[in-house]
């Protein structure tokens, strides 16, 4: 009898099990954002509090490093969204010599690790004589350049699907090149362009490895995680961690809502359809 | 061609205030591959006009180049009086039903067919779209995006997204290609009634030759980015000027023969050894041979030495080799002494017995449904059709 019924429920045992694995890690970063710990060293649940909720920035350097971690991570978003998004329609759109070099080369910096991209760019930025100038500007254009093949390969995925009788469409029921452009390219296009964006900024803002090697004396949030690491992380880490669970849990619900309102057919698929599989690739 | 000029006399004779839809010397090559080869064309205003040809016979350039989705590589395009071959698509009094119907995914039925008027800002956008929805009986579906509807409806909001902006000429691009047949019926009678409604131009392209004779009055063969011939569905059925059109359009008996005498209404044909006549009119071969066409189902079938109702031609010394009932009609495949086949349709009116496979029989038909072809041209020509619907 129970043989029997292990069987038959294998599956959905198998599927809760991955499940778990995947979010035990975060429960306990959740559970962890209401711990009032008695040691700094000991990272164990002692006794629940809102104290770290209500404090958020008590150690002002970790606030200060959150702070610069979404500055660079929304600037290095919205450059590489714009470059990116123009250099898909470029790639998918228009023949020139070098198109399929281009596309090719768009891989590198998905492919290649990350530690030879951080430790090449240092040497460009010191051989260049920017050495001493290490800090925002340089987190910020290696964010942008990671960041990009991304944006490309989101965006240009969403633009080859897109048939091409529709903008022909449009032109024969009067829309001018712009207004095509407008009303139909871009809304339909406009799904990969903010999946890209999340993207971008989720990668910028869990960088590490480029960033330590080109931050010079700047401190992002991975950084300041990483430093404290080894005196005892505040708890307050927690709470952010928490937060920026929330907040990617809202987007993908709010996605997901908007997609069950829309029709039930359609083809298209959704922002967290294109994330989930560029973060697969 | 000047044959289009002779068959289509209004055009010839209309000059330069013709005002309908006119293709002069349209040649249109990608690379080495010539899709449209110096086409004349003229389409009268409120017509219904069908090109009908296999895949790849160049009516889906012709058409894209009307619309202005392809530029021609020589020649020139015209709508009442105005020269359009350069335009832009957005700028000219063209709309089309594309095949794939190109529905606006991201927008709700209502906004789909409200598209056109909002891009030339006129008044009036909502009375004038719940009209269009009316006529093509989508009201309710107004705020429904393209993917919550069937392909019948689909294919509905297509015609009245295109149809809205009052075209002088609507284009349909093989627009029942995608729809099954029973639908695909409804939706020919369907289309007809629209364009009788409105009364526009309507340019159908399509590779169904039954689809071609339902709705369109006029139609045009094309083959291989020339027109074959053109004229009216019975015109083109029962008197065509060329095997490819004998072939494409229905089925027929194509037979040998070599010219023996032309006389002022007559042309006198020994057909392996049979006499048969045909009137000059329907005799389109100016050689010493030609090929004799009749329609399977113009061929009387019956015993040897029994009187037929058609004084003239008489074929004798027949075989069945294969008989199919199929209801409405007997189809017999009978042996002639020069060992072809041919086809006999026979209505199963209830007066006539049925003929066994192996009988010996006699097939005659009456001269004027006979019509000769050019000795020059392939006998099998457009006869593959059948495999492409």
């Amino acid at each position: 009898m129970t043989g029997r019924w292990i069987r038959d429920h294998l599956v959905l045992m198998l599927g809760l099990l991955v499940l778990a694995y995947t979010f035990i890690p975060i429960a306990v970063v959740v559970l962890m954002s209401f711990n009032a710990p008695q040691s700094r060293l000991i990272y164990r649940f002692d006794g629940f509090t809102m104290h770290n909720w209500l404090n958020p920035c008590e150690d002002p350097s970790m606030c200060q490093a959150l702070g610069r971690s979404i500055e660079i991570g929304l600037a290095a978003t919205i450059v590489a969204t714009i470059l990116g998004t123009l250099a898909a329609f470029a790639l998918v759109r228009h023949d020139f010599a070098g198109r399929s070099a281009s596309n090719l080369l768009i891989f590198l910096p998905m492919a290649s690790p990350e530690i030879v991209m951080g430790s090449s760019l240092l040497a460009l930025f010191v051989a260049s004589g920017l050495g001493g100038q290490l800090g925002f500007w340089t987190i910020l254009v290696a964010h942008i350049m990671f960041c990009l093949s991304f944006v490309v390969v989101t965006v240009r995925a969403r633009l080859a699907g897109l048939d091409d009788n529709l903008e022909q469409a449009a032109m024969d029921l009067y829309a001018t090149p712009s207004q095509t452009f407008w009303r139909v390219t871009f809304p339909l296009v406009f799904p990969g362009i903010l999946g890209a964006a999340l993207l971008s900024f989720s990668l910028s803002f869990d960088d590490f490895i480029i960033t330590n090697l080109n931050a010079g004396n700047t401190t992002t949030f991975p950084m300041y995680v990483w430093g404290v690491a080894q005196r005892g992380v505040p708890m307050q880490v927690n709470v952010v961690g928490t937060v920026m669970f929330l907040i990617s849990i809202a987007i993908v619900l709010a996605g997901e809502l908007r997609n069950r309102q829309r029709a039930k057919g359609l083809t298209a698929p959704t922002v967290a359809e294109d994330l989930a599989v560029q973060r697969a690739s | 061609m000047s044959q289009v000029a002779e068959q289509d006399k209004t055009a010839a004779s209309g000059g330069e205030d013709f005002d309908g839809l006119r293709l002069r010397q349209v040649t249109k090559s990608f690379g080495a591959f010539t899709a449209v080869d110096d086409l004349d064309l003229d389409i009268p205003n409120g017509s219904f006009f069908a090109l009908l040809g296999p895949s790849g016979c160049g009516k889906t350039t012709t058409l894209r180049m009307v619309a202005g989705l392809e530029i021609p590589t020589s020649g020139s395009i015209t709508l009442g009086g105005d020269d359009i071959t350069f335009a832009k698509p957005y700028r000219r009094p063209v709309n089309t039903v594309f095949q794939s119907y190109a529905l606006f995914p991201h927008l709700d039925i209502f906004e789909n067919v409200a598209f056109g008027l909002r891009r030339r800002k006129k008044s009036d956008v909502e009375a004038q779209v719940n009209k269009m929805l009316e006529l093509v009986e989508l009201t309710s579906q107004a705020r429904k995006k393209p993917a919550q509807l069937s392909g019948g409806q689909q294919q509905r909001v297509a015609l009245a997204r295109a149809l809205i902006n009052e075209p002088q000429v609507l284009l349909l691009d093989e627009p029942l290609g995608a729809l099954d047949l029973k639908l695909r019926r409804s939706m020919q009678i369907e289309i007809k009634r629209i364009q009788n409604e409105v009364g526009q131009t309507f340019v159908h392209v399509t590779h169904d030759q039954e689809e071609a004779m339902t709705m369109a009055d006029t139609v045009a063969v094309m083959n291989r980015g020339v027109i074959e011939q053109m004229g009216s569905p019975s015109d083109l059925y029962e008197n065509p000027r060329s095997t490819f059109v004998a072939n494409f359009l229905g089925q027929s008996n194509l037979i040998e023969g070599a010219v023996t005498h032309r006389s002022a209404d007559l042309v006198t044909v020994d057909m392996h050894g049979i006499g048969v006549s045909i009137p000059v009119a329907r005799a389109h071969a100016d050689g010493d041979r030609g090929w004799v066409g009749i329609r399977p189902e113009k061929v009387l079938i019956g015993e040897l030495g029994e009187e037929l109702d058609a004084p003239g031609n008489s074929v004798p010394g027949g075989v069945v080799t294969d008989v199919s009932f199929v209801g409405v009609s007997t189809q017999y495949l009978v042996r002639m002494p020069w060992g072809q086949e041919l086809q006999v349709f026979q209505q199963n009116t209830g007066h006539r017995r049925l003929f066994r496979q192996g009988e010996q029989v006699e097939l005659s038909w009456r001269p004027e449904y006979a019509f000769l072809l050019d000795y020059s041209q392939d006998a099998a020509a457009g006869a593959q059709r059948g495999a492409e619907d």
